[in-house]
């Protein structure tokens, strides 16, 4: 059986790791190739590095972060953060990324989605939503959760799919930063709903919000970041309360 | 010398930086005449079956790959082009493997098969030497080679397929060893050291 996985995200800008809560107020966590390496000896599946360098060289950055992290680390990786052509995707993966994930670009323009996909493959492209909910209705944001868009987020993920995305990483806006658990409602759904894989992301506060992710929403991947760059959480310790609770992991 | 097949559709800088880890002598390349005269061969993939058959055809490396009598050890995408055809856009592919690729049912299962997925064998074959079977490899893909005569390692998802194969010279993984920590790197070292 396929294992459920446990994806580090490393926030990064300028080559340094940093977490934002509720998407501000950043605070430092180290290097971004360190951290990688000691993720991928405590056992890691996954890692997925978003690079929030708001400048120019940012796709220079990007690449030559890859080309260091690939290096060093023996488990796949997602990169993402303003990625917006297929040229740079190219260039990612052939920097040695496994996939990358692409946001506000695809909002902007659906089409890059069946492009990527069927020129690399599904399996390389992951559709990052963050998703807030206000009342009974769940929104697409975009540009790092500062703007509103028209689209809703069922839907929207029900059309990425069907354009060729490989993995949706769903983030929960009002999850994100408050170590009060994963949306499961949310999840439970488009897990239900969908064809592909879900990515778990915004709230892990603690152990059992992982169990609950996996065994309430069903979920492919749970993902979380603060929690594991301050070692407040070890990712073999995460992973044996998991395996003792019956969820298929990699020990 | 390991030949490294570059045909513009590969996890290639990955499995380099692996075979440097394993400090292997290997270079990259997508001339038929000096990957005839390599030692061992490499054929990475990913991507999709149909256009990286034409990217193989463009760079007139057909025949190297099919006729090679030295080990050959296909990559995911490029084990699944080892058979005679793939379901996916359906591709004639290098008939070295009589068999056909076949997609995964989305109605009972997440596709694609996305993730670590135990790795069993009965016997093992030397790309298998210190490896258990039940251990973890990653996986990414939507298509599988089926259980047939050449199956050497198999895994389940919807159903039982092949999670590497041989016959004769010709080896092919379906998971990705060079992003499957230690245990990966030990098949690579096999492939190269006992195969």
């Amino acid at each position: 059986m396929l294992c459920k996985r446990i994806i580090p995200c490393l926030d990064v800008k300028d080559g340094i790791v940093v977490k934002g809560t509720n998407f501000v107020n950043l605070r430092e966590a180290g290097s971004a190739v360190e951290l990688a390496e000691r993720y991928y000896e405590e056992g890691a599946d996954e890692l997925v590095f978003l690079d929030i360098t708001a400048t120019l060289e940012r796709r220079k950055t990007l690449v030559e972060l890859v080309e260091k992290v690939s290096k060093v680390i023996r488990i796949p990786f997602t990169v993402g953060g303003g990625i917006s052509k297929v040229k740079d995707i190219e260039k990612l993966l052939n920097a040695g990324a496994d996939k990358v994930s692409l946001n506000s670009s695809i909002v902007k323009n659906p089409n890059l989605i069946s492009e990527a996909s069927q020129a690399f493959g599904s399996q390389a492209i992951v559709a990052a939503i963050d998703s807030r909910t206000i009342g009974d209705i769940h929104k697409v944001y975009v540009k790092g959760g500062t703007e509103e868009t028209e689209l809703e987020t069922i839907p929207w993920c029900r059309k990425v799919e069907e354009l060729g995305a490989g993995e949706i990483l769903l983030t929960s806006m009002n999850k994100d930063g408050t170590k009060s658990g994963y949306d499961i409602d949310l999840l439970k759904y488009l897990s239900e709903e969908l064809a592909i894989p879900i990515i778990a992301s915004g709230g892990a506060g603690n152990k059992e919000h992982f169990l609950e992710a996996f065994k309430e929403a069903n979920v492919d991947a749970c993902l979380a970041a603060s929690l594991f760059h301050y070692k407040e959480l070890e990712i073999s310790e995460l992973k044996n309360y998991l395996h003792q609770n019956n969820i298929n992991v990699r020990l | 010398m390991i030949a490294l097949i570059d045909y513009g559709a590969g996890n290639l800088k990955s499995v380099a930086n692996a075979l440097d880890d394993l400090e292997v002598n290997y270079f990259v390349s997508n001339k038929a005449d000096e990957i005839n005269a390599a030692e061992k061969i490499i054929f990475p993939g990913v991507g999709e079956a149909a256009s990286a058959m034409n990217k193989i055809k463009e760079k007139e490396i057909v025949d190297v790959i099919k006729n090679t009598n030295k080990p050959l050890l296909g990559i995911c995408l490029g084990m699944q082009l080892l058979a005679t055809f793939s379901e996916e856009r359906n591709t004639k592919c290098l008939d070295i493997v009589k068999t056909v690729v076949k997609q995964f049912d989305s109605t009972k299962v997440k596709v694609p098969h996305m993730g670590w997925n135990k790795v069993e064998y009965k016997n093992a074959n030397k790309l298998f030497s210190n490896v258990e079977s039940g251990e973890n490899f990653y996986f990414a893909n939507s298509f599988y080679v089926p259980v047939n005569e050449y199956t050497i390692a198999s895994t389940f998802y919807d159903t039982c397929f092949s999670a590497s194969i041989n016959k004769n010279n010709f080896y092919g993984v379906q998971f990705h060893p060079e992003k499957s920590g230690k245990a990966g790197l030990q098949i690579l070292k096999n492939f190269i050291e006992l195969c």
